[in-house]
């Protein structure tokens, strides 16, 4: 593997800072801006063609019949069912988080429910007992572009009204105009004012412009001590395309190698088929490995999706296509 | 010098666009005297499933245009279909006589459901009388996808079936008749030049038999004219399969394609929809 023994210590951190063992070299990494810096662009660099074909290889894989029903409902169980509009209302909320803890006959349930840190508490309360957690966007969604005292108040707005998972967005100013401490020190603040919720960080990959952007913002995201890494808002196109993806999932499996920390990631934005989500499954398992394939290390975050999911599951059950009279609008 | 012949490939029509069949497969077409014509695309049930998408898609715009566009449009298709007498006329063969009559009646059969498109509703619709202050309309509606099995004449058969269907504003996917597809792919050329929005009308060749099935189970298609179905098991069980979401059935009759159509084909996938509105003091 390339990419694993471009990783061995010397190369990422070559003469920049003196280091003894592999965990201090991490723990210093973000001791000032320089070190940070040192780090980052240490990391490999990305073949853009190699990783598109790459993907696009994996993306070519059929999965058919009883693999197909298996992937179906492990991808229903990695939804994140998604409502971000400034129209939400207090019903839509509460019939979304319906759907999620009975998405069909014999379907099962999502992973959680995303919705504004105001409506945190409606879904909250709807969603109580049934597994499913609440996620909120926080910290000035979808632009981020806001104090860090209004992030963190944010934060705190939605963790007290109930969250389970916050998904927090990054600067991406600071990070393009290179000010990687200032992004490592916002996320630092962010996870402390989580407590016991999860942090998932959002990359915004459509606006990072490089590969090796999001390979550096997700090894800075990770530093700082996120849960997850998270693809998109789903506000910026192009969102979660399959090489982002992948190079992401090879961020998390690299940073397990170096600290045996697991962190989660989850794709989010122009998702849409059942297509794309078993792409994505296949993603997983050839590139992190099979212990990402659960709700717990990975998320699609997605809206549509969960019908084109139980369409393609009632086809299989009744051999018969099915249509979109008999499926929820959302 | 001779010149290298440039033969045609026929494929088929989703979505307003003329792709092979995702299966990649095809069958050798022969003339009534058994000599080979062409290769048409033998469809799949994954071309059903994608020319079904695209004519849901097509469905809010065709059925929302005004009855007088799609009257205009239809008569469009009437003038290219003319426009293309003699390519028609070499395709369907036979004596060269009754080919041309054939095209030309296909050219009548559209000018003369042309002109429905804004009398059906006239003709259709009522005001019931009510017990109350209000007027009460009754309109007819276009139901939705309809699946089509077209008949074995090529050109006059296919369209008599296709043209009542999309008049009042349904959208169809049509299996072409098995034996002779080769003209329904040149009309398809036809459509795609007459400003019909692309996936009104969605073209598959291939065997009915193993198309047919896939149409009638479809819980996204809301209607299913079964003309072109000789054998009476498969009609039985397409008509039991399409009861499962309650499409409206048109059911395989023997027709006389040269005698007035009548309104039964257009009525056959209208549903109608009554209102009322108060009348006011």
């Amino acid at each position: 593997m390339p990419y694993r023994s471009g990783l061995e210590l010397s190369h990422l951190v070559g003469d920049a800072v003196e280091v003894s063992t592999l965990t201090s070299s991490l723990a210093d990494v973000a001791s000032s801006g320089a070190t940070l810096r040192a780090f980052l662009h240490g990391l490999p660099g990305i073949d853009r063609v190699g990783a598109d074909q790459r993907a696009a290889t994996l993306g070519t894989r059929s999965i058919k019949t009883s693999a197909k029903e298996m992937a179906i409902d492990l991808a229903i169980s990695m939804v994140d069912l998604t409502t971000l509009e400034g129209a939400d209302t207090h019903g839509k909320v509460r019939a979304m988080c319906t759907k999620a803890q009975h998405p069909g006959e014999g379907a099962p349930r999502v992973a959680a429910v995303c919705v504004y840190p105001d409506l945190v508490a409606v879904a909250a309360e709807a969603v109580r007992g049934s597994g499913v957690k609440v996620a909120s966007v926080a910290t000035a969604f979808p632009s981020g572009r806001s104090s860090l005292e209004v992030k963190v108040s944010d934060t705190a707005l939605a963790v007290a009204a109930g969250a389970d998972e916050i998904d927090m967005v990054i600067d991406r100013g600071a990070f393009l105009s290179g000010d990687y401490l200032k992004v490592y020190e916002e996320i630092v603040a962010v996870k402390a004012a989580c407590g016991e919720a999860h942090l998932k960080v959002i990359l915004e990959t459509g606006e990072l412009s490089t590969y090796d952007n999001v390979r550096r913002a997700s090894w800075l995201a990770m530093l700082a001590g996120a849960d997850f890494i998270k693809t998109s808002t789903g506000k910026v196109s192009p969102a979660a395309t399959p090489p982002v993806t992948m190079i992401m999932l090879e961020a998390v499996r690299d940073f397990r190698d170096q600290t045996g920390r697991q962190v989660g990631v989850k794709p989010a934005g122009g998702i849409r088929t059942t297509k794309d989500a078993i792409k994505n499954l296949v993603l997983v398992n050839e590139t992190a490995g099979g212990d990402w394939l659960s709700p717990d290390w990975f998320r699609l975050g997605a809206s549509s999706l969960l019908n084109d999911l139980l369409m393609q599951r009632q086809k299989l059950a009744t051999g018969r296509y099915a249509g979109p009279d008999y499926f929820t609008l959302d | 010098m001779s010149r290298l012949a440039v033969r045609k490939t026929y494929k088929l029509y989703i979505g307003g666009a003329f792709p092979r069949s995702e299966s990649g497969r095809s069958y050798a077409v022969t003339s009534s005297k058994g000599d080979f014509l062409a290769n048409a695309s033998r469809a799949s049930r994954k071309d059903v499933r994608d020319a079904v998408v695209a004519a849901r898609k097509a469905f809010p715009g065709w059925s929302g245009a005004t009855a007088y566009n799609r009257g205009q449009i239809l008569y469009r298709i009437a003038e290219m279909l003319e426009g293309r007498r003699a390519q028609f006329a070499e395709e369907l063969g036979g004596g060269k006589r009754s080919a041309l009559e054939a095209v030309d009646a296909a050219v009548d059969r559209l000018v003369w459901y042309a002109g429905w498109s804004d009398k059906i509703a006239s003709v259709h619709g009522t005001a019931n009388p009510v017990a109350g202050p209000y007027f009460n309309l009754s309109s007819p509606e276009p139901t939705g996808v309809v699946g089509v099995i077209a008949p074995a004449d090529p050109l006059l058969g296919l369209v008599s079936v296709v043209a009542p269907v999309i008049v009042t504003g349904n959208t169809c996917v049509v299996v072409a008749a098995e034996g002779a597809p080769l003209p329904s792919i040149t009309l398809a050329e036809v459509l795609a030049t007459s400003d019909l929005p692309g996936g009104v009308v969605n073209v598959l060749t291939g065997h009915q038999r193993e198309l047919a099935p896939w149409l009638a189970a479809h819980m996204d298609v809301n209607g299913l004219d079964l003309t072109g179905v000789d054998d009476t098991e498969l009609a039985l069980s397409c008509e039991q399969a399409a009861a499962e979401n309650l499409k409206r059935v048109l059911r395989p009759a023997a027709e006389d394609w040269r005698a007035a159509p009548g309104l039964g084909r257009m009525t056959r996938f209208l549903e109608t929809k009554t209102v009322w509105h108060p009348m006011g003091v």
